[in-house]
């Protein structure tokens, strides 16, 4: 089961979500967080793992070997992403745009080119023990800094999404990185802000999951007043509304301390309690 | 020698941009030509497919306000010189180049990399 928590802006509460929601599921079993947000994993700031593994992550790049190239230019002029450039007769990596196709290796006739491995990132994998049976598994993705697109990271970790209930921090927004990140997923919850742009930006994620047909709830986050336009939305589309979670001092506070919330307020463990509850009604 | 200079959509002004220009003035022994540039519409990779333009145009001397650091490494790669634009009118800089008043572009800023 891989439940995946998106928001289409940073902030939402997406980890703020993730994490607490990993902590309720933990106490009735196998459990693994997983963050997606490979360029700024922050889930582990809360869960505090103790790390076990690292694995490193690599995307695949053409290598051209010049003594066989015939300079016939089939590789760059295939390349929609303009990752390869014909210079002097030589095809000319840019391996920021190469999207790891495979094309270039296809259409060489020579058999110039081969298959590199660059290092672009890893996974940091855990364990979070939360009471003396309990405990959380991680996965942390970290995208080096400098490289353009972490999508082989999230792939490699989602491929660690191995326990009966896996929950999937999504990086923000609504394009290929969210898109990679909820595919499988059975569930999404859309952490949603109730102000003019946090409805906005809810708007195009539940656009994307609905396109991929994936079941999904809304769990309204930092809520001081309704924001009718997203009770109107809700309404309008059936969307199931798994929860309120109030504009609160005190959660606020264990956030901005690094402190699991479930952890260390009851407040924060009814929440969450009762959203795992709901979710499973859910699935 | 062959030189070009991104032009504005009036044909006669320098571009301020490179990658999108609409078009370039390619000047070789003082007959002009002015091409659609391919890379004026490119959803993404402008600046490698510009250069690419470029390079394919056989061009010895570049002329631009503006040039980012993917097609420097190409042009650089292709031992094209990227000078510096300071003048209104495409004429006008050629009359400086000629006058070896033109000064090397230094500056290259990053790219604005059309990565989705």
């Amino acid at each position: 089961m891989k439940i995946a928590c998106l928001s289409g802006k940073g902030g939402a509460g997406k980890t703020f979500v993730a994490v607490n929601l990993a902590s309720a599921a933990a106490s009735s079993g196998d459990v693994t967080y997983i963050d997606c947000d490979v360029e700024e994993p922050n889930g582990h700031i809360f869960l505090k793992p103790e790390i076990t593994e690292i694995k490193p992550v690599s995307k695949i790049l053409p290598a051209f070997d010049t003594d066989k190239c015939t300079s016939c230019r089939k590789c760059a002029d295939f390349c929609h992403f303009h990752a390869l450039m014909f210079i002097k007769g030589k095809p000319k990596l840019f391996d920021e745009l190469c999207h790891s196709c495979g094309g270039c290796e296809l259409v060489c006739e020579a058999k110039a080119v081969s298959e590199e491995e660059k290092l672009i990132g890893r996974l940091e994998l855990g364990n979070t023990k939360l009471e003396e049976d309990i405990s959380v598994k991680t996965v942390t993705g970290i995208l080096n800094t400098g490289e353009a697109s972490g999508i082989p990271i999230i792939n490699k970790a989602l491929e660690e999404a191995k326990s009966k209930i896996n929950i999937i921090d999504c990086p923000p927004g609504s394009a290929c990185s969210v898109m990679e990140s909820i595919i499988d997923a059975d569930y999404c919850i859309i952490v949603a802000e109730p102000t003019a742009f946090g409805f906005h930006n809810f708007k195009m994620v539940y656009e994307l999951t609905s396109i991929l047909g994936k079941k999904t709830g809304v769990l309204i986050n930092k809520e001081s007043k309704l924001y009718e336009p997203l009770e109107d939305f809700l309404k309008e589309h059936e969307i199931k509304l798994l929860g309120r979670i109030p504009f609160d001092e005190e959660l606020g506070a264990l956030m901005a301390e690094g402190k699991l919330a479930y952890k260390y307020s009851d407040k924060a463990r009814k929440i969450f309690d009762e959203l795992y509850t709901k979710l499973g009604g859910e699935l | 020698m062959r030189i070009a200079i991104p032009l504005d959509e009036n044909k006669k002004d320098v571009c301020i941009v490179l990658s999108r220009a609409p078009f370039f003035l390619i000047c070789e022994d003082g007959s002009e030509s002015i091409f659609e540039n391919p890379a004026a519409s490119a959803n993404s990779g402008a600046g490698v497919e510009a250069a690419q333009f470029l390079c394919d145009k056989e061009i010895d001397v570049l002329i631009t306000v503006r040039c980012g650091e993917n097609v420097a490494e190409v042009l650089k790669a292709a031992d094209i010189k990227i000078l510096k634009a300071k003048h209104k009118t495409a004429e006008e800089e050629l009359r400086a180049y000629e006058a070896g008043e033109t000064e090397e572009l230094e500056h290259f800023h990053g790219g604005y990399h059309g990565i989705l």
